[in-house]
């Protein structure tokens, strides 16, 4: 069964086709990379499945569970509560500045638990006890132990990125989603990332990354896609995709980033 | 004598503190909704809105006290009733309406203050509270208003310095604020110097204020972004 299903997911900005119809599954502990030329709808189709776009068209599936369909009314509590099955690292990061590192790591679940055991202060104590030893625990697993209490803007790209992955992770998402992780950061400080994505990957996080690193698209992920113009032009295992390539597009971006 | 000026000074004072103190603590909360309606995506409220911070920006305070107290009574013959706070403290009329002109004027000033504050946030803070399954509220209140404090500091203090002294429009409709109590020496012995007085008062208290802000902005500044 595929944790993840996609159906002709369309979307427009305006008079703008971003996405013509997108159809993707993903299974279970996968790791899937998704390339593409920039303005081809890579990190459109990203905030579409994390509820920060609403899809013109399609549906959206996790666990077989449909949690998005088109045209369909949801509360917000309930875009809440689906989009929990997710976790989006952005980018540039978006921690944030007024709180430690801990702090950020541990704001969401705290603020999930204290709607969930309102009045119950006893356990409310016991699960904050719980969130702060499973952040320690988050953030040491990205090598950020010794900056806990360190404030955002004393952190450089690199540990920056890493805590915004542990903030994720602190919610334990059903997949976690990755928008151009590296772009943000000097080329010398992408290999921290890099490195704790695999390690992620090795230990069976199911992951969609959209990356321009091809390299590190081919070495850590099951499967790649490779998009253009708002549609999946090729898809398969990295040897196929970025090896023998079918599609003349998919070449020819490939040609264009190895000639760099 | 000059014990005597300083005492009718210090007592015309107190009531241009009530002014001040009152003001800010109402206008700040009111300030903060006005600058929500001034973003609604709600056309009508926005453009209402608008126009009345257009109105209150556009025309001087010491008119709208003037309509305030004085319009009722002229268009539709009303008399304001005294109040009483807590059954006890009497409230002068006259007070009250130069409260009501300052909350609203400083409101909307302050309004816009928020605004700008507020829109000055980059998207990615919201977007960053949405996927981490915050409400919107959460995200207002625990990442973004924060932030929107320490970007207004310092607009906020020039405008509430500014409060300090335009307490002294009070006087147009007879509150008794220290310009006033300063004014009557001269009527009553020929003295102009306690009117010059008064700038010690505004000046020591207006760098209590400064020192007041220079302290948040410290207390504010262990982060950047």
């Amino acid at each position: 069964m595929a944790i993840l299903e996609l159906t002709n997911i369309h979307k427009n900005f305006g008079r703008t086709r971003v996405l013509k119809g997108i159809d993707l599954t993903l299974e279970k502990g996968q790791v899937l990379s998704v390339i593409g030329s920039s303005g081809s709808g890579k990190t459109t189709l990203l905030r579409c499945i994390n509820f920060l776009e609403i899809a013109d068209k399609g549906e959206i599936k996790v666990n077989d569970k449909v949690i998005f369909r088109a045209g369909e009314k949801i509360s917000s509590k309930e875009i809440r509560k689906r989009q929990l099955n997710f976790g989006l690292v952005f980018q540039d990061f978006n921690l944030f500045p007024q709180y430690t590192v801990l702090d950020n790591v541990m704001l969401a679940p705290r603020l999930l638990a204290k709607e969930e055991y309102k009045g119950d202060r006893k356990k409310k104590r016991e699960i904050f006890a719980e969130i702060h030893e499973n952040a320690v625990k988050i953030l040491e697993h990205v090598g950020l132990s010794d900056k806990t209490d360190n404030y955002p803007c004393e952190l450089s790209g690199g540990q920056k990125q890493r805590v915004s992955i542990a903030r994720a992770l602190a919610l334990s998402p059903e997949i976690l989603f990755f928008d151009e992780p590296t772009s943000a950061l000097d080329p010398e400080l992408t290999g921290e990332i890099l490195k704790v994505i695999r390690k992620l990957a090795a230990e069976k996080t199911t992951m969609v990354i959209v990356t321009h690193e091809i390299d590190f698209a081919e070495a850590v992920s099951d499967r790649i896609i490779f998009m253009d113009d708002g549609v999946i032009a090729e898809e398969g295992t990295p040897e196929e995709v970025i090896h023998n390539p079918k599609n003349e597009r998919t070449r020819a971006f490939l040609t264009k980033l190895s000639d760099k | 004598m000059f014990l005597e000026v300083t005492q009718s000074l210090l007592e015309g004072f107190v009531t241009t503190f009530q002014i001040f103190i009152l003001t800010l603590l109402l206008a700040l909360p009111l300030g903060l909704i006005v600058s929500f309606g001034s973003m609604s995506r709600f056309k009508p409220l926005k453009w209402v809105i608008k126009t009345i911070i257009w109105i209150i920006r556009g025309t001087p305070l010491m008119l709208q006290i003037i309509v305030i107290f004085y319009g009722p009574g002229l268009m539709f013959d009303y008399q304001y009733p005294t109040l009483y706070l807590f059954g006890i403290y009497e409230l002068s009329p006259r007070f009250v309406c130069v409260l009501i002109a300052f909350v609203i004027n400083y409101a909307c000033y302050f309004s816009e203050i928020f605004r700008g504050g507020i829109e000055s946030i980059p998207k990615g803070q919201y977007e960053a509270g949405q996927v981490l399954g915050l409400t919107k509220i959460q995200t207002f209140f625990r990442v973004v208003l924060m932030q929107v404090v320490k970007r207004i500091v310092p607009p906020m203090s020039n405008e509430i310095i500014t409060l300090v002294k335009d307490t002294s429009l009070a006087r147009i409709i007879m509150v008794y604020e220290i310009i006033w109590s300063a004014q009557r020496f001269i009527k009553s012995d020929g003295l102009l110097w306690p009117l010059f007085y008064t700038g010690a008062f505004y000046l020591a208290f207006c760098g209590i204020l400064t020192l007041l802000f220079g302290f948040i902005e410290k207390k504010l500044d262990y982060y950047r972004g």
